[in-house]
């Protein structure tokens, strides 16, 4: 059972970790698109982030050097993933839901990560879970992981409940919707449930991380907790399948799309990248736009449209 | 107005509007105006011919009208195929990202909707909601790009698809002035205003089906004859060299505007309308780059005298053919730099959007006249007298400039320069409201559109106005709303006219270079006239 247990959650890590990585890399491959930015754009001169300037507010802009801060960035970027800033601002009422169900899970992925950091100590006997910086840390991978997962199951819950009772969101919602918040409550439940009933004596999450790392076989998980860890681990496997996995999307939406506002000139990769779409045969079938198949993007730009009638 | 429209009513087989908006239903305005010379009623009378399926009482488009299934099938066959290319790389390339993350990332929290000034306009009608037509398109591209079986059609939700969803999807594109208000307020940074955009070019690139007034009267025109204002070379030279005479008999100095000069450090390129609407502006621009001493010339090129570029709006192809004739008219004449006049959508096109399309010296320099503007305005080579411009003035922000290009500021230095009245509408800057005009609006003239327009996608503009002048209301106070950009001014034109507000309030509305001329002591006072136009 325990080495069922412990492959599940393998798999699920490392389901997590490759379709991410796929997700991330298919958007990525994805072409140079035109430029798109919206304004503000937190790497420019403070004083323009304050009122959402930007180069263009400069004179022969072109002849002055570029202004990037990544400290503008990050100052914008820190309180907007750790606090989701933006719907606090912009819809307090859904932020009231959005923000313990979100925040949750950073403890939650914070609780594993000091598991491991714990785990990985005792493995190489660097800190021993009985002494030095051990113990403290387990106290706080726990106090994180029960906090956590009480936060996300209330913002689930309450996000479940706007989802059902609000009226304007009802023909939005589909079975998927409601199955993937009711999948947060079912898996982050049984886990704490069975963490909170387990027998005493019995192996916590530290023995668990630490059996797992070692591939100890000969743990025994009570059965209530080892039901959660599974469903936890399909939860974590199943989120980069889905659109949850909008931590991946951000990334680009913002850094690719809202705050690219890279001028092409003097950016010679990126204009090789250009040069190769403007090679690409479209193929849109209405007249004005000519595209037989054989003609590429740059003779239909500076071709003039056939006349059609519409 | 209890909305009980559903997404699944895109598909309904009826010849009844989604939505029949009542006046009642309407956000109310801050003082009482009068009736609406022509009330929200039903316009789209629908031709003989067969079913129109509309989506509210107005209309933009001309659409086919399948007589059969088979003819049906067709156009289906026909969407589907532009919604595929819409999704590959060789058809779409320049949108295809920011596109496939608003598909797969939307949650659908309706954060967006609150931002929309359309949707929070009508009282909050569904099918104005941003999320309406992206969620449509949404399961579309789920059930038939991604071809989900039915583990997607659960975790995505499904649509009919069918003639009359198609058609609505058509006209729905052009419920949304693409201002992406609402993708700022997005968490994710989902772009509903990006899905109407798509959705447009979807229906032009692969259907042909686009407004006449930004299609055929509009980019087909500018790549035959130069303009989409109908003007050739002879026409534009003709009307620009009344306009300097008009302007010298009336500012009290010699306007003559340089046409083709090689070398120049500046080509000027106006929204053309500007010469036929509003001559004032184009001469505003003469006397200042004159007095400033701005080597400066137009070009008489094709499309080199009109900075319109409404491909941006609706077809990349019609796009990119108009911003490169731009681009060859001032390598002809190897000026160092472009400047966009008094045109936001213009000074989006060419000085961002066109970035990635003009490669190698077709990348000249382009400039905003603002910037050009504020330099000439605060380095003292003009002698400016503010107390001519006494009056209060309000400044609407283009959203092409501000939101989507970032410039907020210069316009205000200038404004503070020679305004001593000035003052701000709430929000403003890069949180602010669209003048209901944009994306082709204030061009569109058809049906009961202008209705439309001036009651629905213009009113939160209407509201920020009376706001802003709430304090100074009565007539005898003649007031000015500065709106640097072509269409925005027409729209707030004619969002004046429509609720009377220059008769009743002498709320009278302009450019920003108009203003500056005002204040220059070496012209004639009284370059701002108090006369309706």
């Amino acid at each position: 059972m325990t080495v069922l247990l412990y492959s599940v959650i393998c798999a699920a890590a490392a389901t997590f970790v490759v379709a991410s990585v796929a997700r991330a890399v298919r958007y990525a491959r994805s072409p140079l698109h035109l430029r798109w930015e919206l304004y503000p754009v937190p790497h420019e001169a403070p004083k323009r982030v304050e009122h959402g300037g930007s180069y263009f507010e400069t004179s022969e802009w072109w002849t002055v050097p570029r202004h990037f801060s990544l400290v503008g960035e990050l100052r914008f970027m820190i309180p907007e993933m750790l606090f989701l800033k933006g719907l606090r601002e912009s819809n307090r009422p859904l932020w009231y839901r959005s923000f313990p169900f979100h925040f949750g899970l950073y403890l939650l992925a914070c609780s594993v990560m000091l598991l491991l950091l714990v785990a990985l100590g005792t493995i190489v006997q660097l800190a021993p879970t009985t002494g030095g910086l051990g113990p403290v840390l387990h106290g706080l991978a726990a106090f994180a992981g029960l906090s956590g997962l009480a936060l996300s199951i209330l913002g689930a819950c309450a996000l479940l409940h706007r989802r059902m009772s609000d009226a304007s969101l009802r023909s939005y919602t589909t079975a998927g919707d409601v199955f993937n918040l009711l999948a947060f409550v079912v898996a982050l439940g049984l886990t704490g449930i069975g963490y909170l009933l387990r027998p005493e004596g019995s192996p916590g999450a530290l023995a668990v991380t630490n059996g797992l790392l070692s591939w100890d076989t000969a743990i025994i998980i009570p059965g209530p907790f080892a039901v959660g860890l599974v469903a936890a681990a399909a939860l974590v496997a199943y989120i980069p399948l889905t659109h949850m996995s909008h931590f991946i999307a951000k990334y680009f939406t913002y850094h690719a799309v809202r705050w690219d506002d890279t001028p092409i000139s003097g950016n010679e990769k990126k204009a090789a990248r250009l040069a190769e779409y403007l090679t690409y045969k479209p193929t849109w079938s209405a007249g004005h736009i000519g595209a037989d198949g054989t003609r590429t993007w740059a003779e239909i730009a500076s071709s003039s449209p056939a006349e059609t009638k519409r | 107005m209890k909305d009980q429209t559903r997404l699944s009513d895109i598909s309904r087989r009826s010849n009844d509007p989604l939505l029949r908006l009542d006046e009642t239903d309407l956000t109310p305005l801050p003082i009482d105006t009068p009736p609406s010379h022509r009330p929200l009623s039903p316009s789209a009378a629908p031709s003989a011919g067969g079913a129109s399926y509309p989506v509210d009482d107005t209309r933009v488009l001309t659409l086919p009208k399948p007589q059969t299934p088979a003819e049906e099938a067709d156009l289906i066959r026909a969407f589907l195929s532009g919604l595929e290319k819409l999704f590959s790389r060789e058809n779409n390339w320049t949108f295809l990202q920011p596109l496939l993350l608003t598909m797969e990332h939307c949650a659908r929290c309706h954060t967006c909707s609150d931002a929309c000034h359309i949707f929070e306009a009508s009282g909050g009608a569904e099918i104005y909601r941003p999320t309406y037509r992206s969620e449509v398109l949404r399961r579309l591209y789920f059930q038939h790009v991604r071809s989900g079986g039915l583990l997607s059609a659960w975790q995505h939700g499904t649509v009919e698809l069918n003639w009359p969803l198609v058609a609505r999807l058509a006209e729905l594109a052009y419920r949304c002035n693409l201002c992406r208000r609402c993708a700022q307020t997005c968490p994710i940074g989902a772009d509903n205003g990006l899905v109407a955009h798509e959705l447009r070019k979807l229906f032009s690139q692969e259907l042909g089906i686009a407004p006449k007034e930004l299609h055929a009267s509009g980019s087909m025109l500018q790549l035959k004859v130069g303009s989409s204002t109908g003007m050739n070379a002879a026409a534009v030279k003709d009307n620009v060299q009344f306009i300097d005479g008009e302007m010298t008999e009336k500012a009290g100095l010699t306007v003559e505007t340089p046409w083709d000069v090689e070398g120049a450090d500046v080509l000027l390129i106006h929204n053309a309308g500007e010469i036929l609407a509003w001559p004032e502006n184009p001469g505003a621009f003469g006397i200042i780059l004159n007095a400033a001493g701005i080597s400066w010339t137009m070009s008489s090129e094709l499309a080199g005298y009109d900075s319109v570029n409404y491909g941006l709006w609706y077809d990349d192809a019609q796009f990119a053919r108009v911003a490169l004739r731009h681009a060859q008219a001032a390598k002809k004449l190897k000026v160092k730099k472009i400047v966009i006049g008094e045109c936001g959508h213009a000074h989006k096109s060419l000085l961002v959007i066109a970035d990635r399309l003009l490669t190698g010296d077709l990348n000249i320099p382009r400039e905003s006249f603002l910037t050009v503007l504020r330099d000439i305005v605060m380095s003292g080579r003009l002698k400016l007298d503010a107390t001519r411009n006494d009056f209060p003035v309000t400044l609407h922000d283009p959203c092409n400039m501000v939101r989507l290009m970032g410039i907020v500021e210069p316009q205000r230095e200038i404004l503070r320069a020679v305004c001593p009245q000035f003052r701000e509408m709430y929000p403003h800057g890069v949180d602010n409201y669209c003048c209901g005009g944009g994306s082709g609006f204030a061009i569109m003239s058809g049906n009961t559109f202008p209705d439309w327009r001036a009651q629905v996608s213009g009113r939160k503009k209407l509201q920020q106005i009376l706001d802003v002048f709430s304090d100074c209301l009565d007539p005898t106070q003649p007031k000015y709303v500065c709106a640097p950009c072509s269409n925005c001014k027409g729209q707030i034109r004619d969002l004046l006219a429509y609720h009377d507000l220059w008769e009743r309030h002498r709320i009278q509305y302009g450019g920003l270079v108009e203003l500056v001329v005002n204040a220059m002591a070496d012209v004639r006072p009284g370059f701002v006239e108090w006369e309706w136009r």
